[in-house]
């Protein structure tokens, strides 16, 4: 099992710093998966079966050399956990590198090496390194890391400005832990939280939904008709805390009852969250 | 500067006060580094803040390299990040020092006369002997000469036998053809050995805890000391070492006062004691 990358320019460096700061928000501790084309950032579900968190980067659009061989020639990949944090303070002290190379070396144990170059006014380079230890996952429990498949979700729509979103659902935290998220065909969404007191509601309209991909969607729901998902707020406020800039696409797709899932496009990194309904 | 003099009380919960005169000599140390303040602020700011301490050496071919020290707890399956910055000879003023010695002292310390050596744009002399023997950071102009002292760890760190104190250190990477990978580079890498290793005892997996970013506790005894402008300061180790546990300490200047004039003498009575006999 080997792995060994390379970044060199600047903007790309930064865009993975991004990266792994928004894994970081996202989860404490998250798996990383190294195939020849793509590196995953992967939070399994707790409750088994499946994953709430999928992050994928097309690695040839971030390292200009890129080289791993996996477990065996049949399972070409190499899945490794570790703590999200720890990669993104290291990648946060390369702000001035001329290069950043990441491998996976064993000193004394598994470690994700991540070597910094930086910019030095002498002849010789400074160099920082930074050892984050990893726990390398064996082949049996890789069945429960795999790619999402998108759910047959009862409404697609596009979600609206998550800054904007996310400020509203700050306050409604105040409220009640119960968030309501519906949204219909019409481009509407709602966002309601209910104590007893008090109930608010928060509309968003004229976003647009997505062209469906199963016939039966649209034929059988009318558009005003709403699909609603009631979830833990705390759980829907730290996927939008994690994201600092708006994506480049955003769809929200309600499972009505059943879950919500997040499916967010940031440039070339693709992300998917999944929230289940609370029971 | 002469008849200076700094005092140190040291003062228990019985008020029972000591004073202790400051002694070290930045001269008996065989090891000294000098370099521009600011250099050392860069070369500290990769560290997580919250990190007690840091092992400063010389590895190979002369580079000086700061590490992030990490308390060895035989049964603790939590690891923490370790971070190591590496800085080449030529960027410092001084550099009178063998490969492979090293010493581990307390970083927030450093932080804090870092702090100050860079707000007054001054260099940073760092004299320094065996682990356990104080270090003594030096700097100094035309108003002032300050020495801060350092307690550092005594057993020597295990990190100055380890890998990077005696492995080559790598110079500036060289263009290479894309696909052809440095022979050296994975030969150290090899992780199939701990792969096979692994899989073959995948059922005991399930007990070793996730890697956590907390930091391991600093080591003990805890690194103490203080530091002030104008004159020297110590700590007196009881134990040859070993820095002291920590106690209230406070801290007096006599140097410009003649004695006539000492501030310390007694206060007159203004009142008797009411409760006094006859």
């Amino acid at each position: 099992m080997k792995f060994r990358a390379k970044i060199a320019d600047a903007a790309c460096l930064n865009h993975f710093t991004r990266v792994s700061c928004m894994v970081a928000k996202l989860a404490r501790t998250c798996t990383l998966r190294i195939r020849p084309h793509a590196l995953n950032f992967i939070l399994a579900d707790p409750a088994g079966g499946g994953v709430s968190m999928w992050c994928e980067l097309p690695q040839e659009n971030f390292f200009s050399e890129f080289q791993m061989e996996g477990v065996s020639e049949d399972n070409n990949a190499i899945y490794v956990e570790l703590a999200a944090e720890n990669l993104s303070r290291a990648l946060k002290t390369a702000q001035n590198a001329r290069a950043l190379k990441v491998k996976l070396t064993n000193k004394h144990f598994p470690c994700l090496t991540v070597s910094i170059e930086l910019v030095s006014v002498s002849s010789s380079s400074r160099m920082v390194t930074h050892d984050i230890p990893v726990k390398v996952i064996p082949r049996k429990l890789w069945r429960n890391l795999q790619e999402p498949t998108v759910p047959d979700a009862d409404v697609s729509i596009y979600l609206p400005v998550l800054k904007t979103m996310k400020s509203v659902v700050e306050k409604m935290k105040n409220i009640s832990n119960q968030l309501i998220i519906e949204a219909n065909l019409n481009g509407d969404l709602n966002l309601k939280i209910e104590s007893e007191l008090v109930c608010v509601t928060t509309h968003f309209k004229d976003l647009g939904n997505p062209p469906s991909a199963s016939e039966n969607e649209s034929e059988d729901r009318s558009p005003e008709q709403m699909a609603e998902v009631q979830v833990d707020i705390r759980k829907f406020l730290q996927f939008l805390a994690g994201q600092q800039v708006n994506p480049t696409r955003g769809v929200c797709n309600i499972v009505s009852h059943k879950m919500v899932h997040f499916d967010l496009l940031h440039e070339d990194v693709s992300l998917q969250y999944f929230i289940p309904a609370l029971s | 500067m002469a008849g200076a003099a700094a005092w140190w009380s040291s003062c228990t919960a019985n008020t029972d006060c000591e004073s202790l005169q400051a002694v070290f000599d930045p001269a008996s140390c065989p090891y000294l580094l000098r370099a521009p303040a600011k250099l050392l602020g860069e070369a500290v700011l990769p560290f997580p803040p919250a990190l007690a301490e840091v092992t400063l050496g010389i590895g190979h071919g002369r580079r000086v390299i700061l590490r992030s020290y990490q308390e060895e707890e035989a049964d603790s399956t939590i690891k923490a990040m370790v971070t190591e910055m590496s800085i080449g000879q030529e960027d410092f003023q001084q550099l009178q020092a063998e490969e492979g010695v090293a010493i581990t002292f307390c970083l927030k310390e450093f932080r804090g006369l870092l702090s100050f050596a860079e707000s007054a744009n001054l260099s940073l002399s760092i004299h320094f002997d065996a682990p356990g023997r104080p270090a003594i950071f030096a700097i100094k102009d035309s108003l002032l000469d300050g020495h801060f002292v350092l307690a550092t760890l005594s057993e020597p760190t295990p990190n100055s036998q380890d890998l990077h104190f005696s492995e080559p250190c790598r110079p500036a990477p060289q263009r290479q053809a894309h696909s052809t990978p440095q022979p050296d580079d994975f030969a150290s890498d090899d992780i199939d050995s701990y792969m096979i290793a692994m899989e073959t005892t995948v059922g005991s997996e399930s007990s070793r805890t996730l890697p956590s970013i907390s930091l391991s506790p600093g080591l003990q005894p805890p690194c103490n000391s203080e530091g002030e402008e104008d004159e020297a300061e110590a700590e007196l180790s009881t134990v040859p070492g070993t820095p002291p546990p920590k106690k209230f300490r406070s801290l007096f200047f006599g140097s410009i006062l003649a004695p006539a004039h000492s501030p310390l003498g007694p206060s007159p009575v203004l009142a008797e004691d009411s409760e006094g006999e006859g």
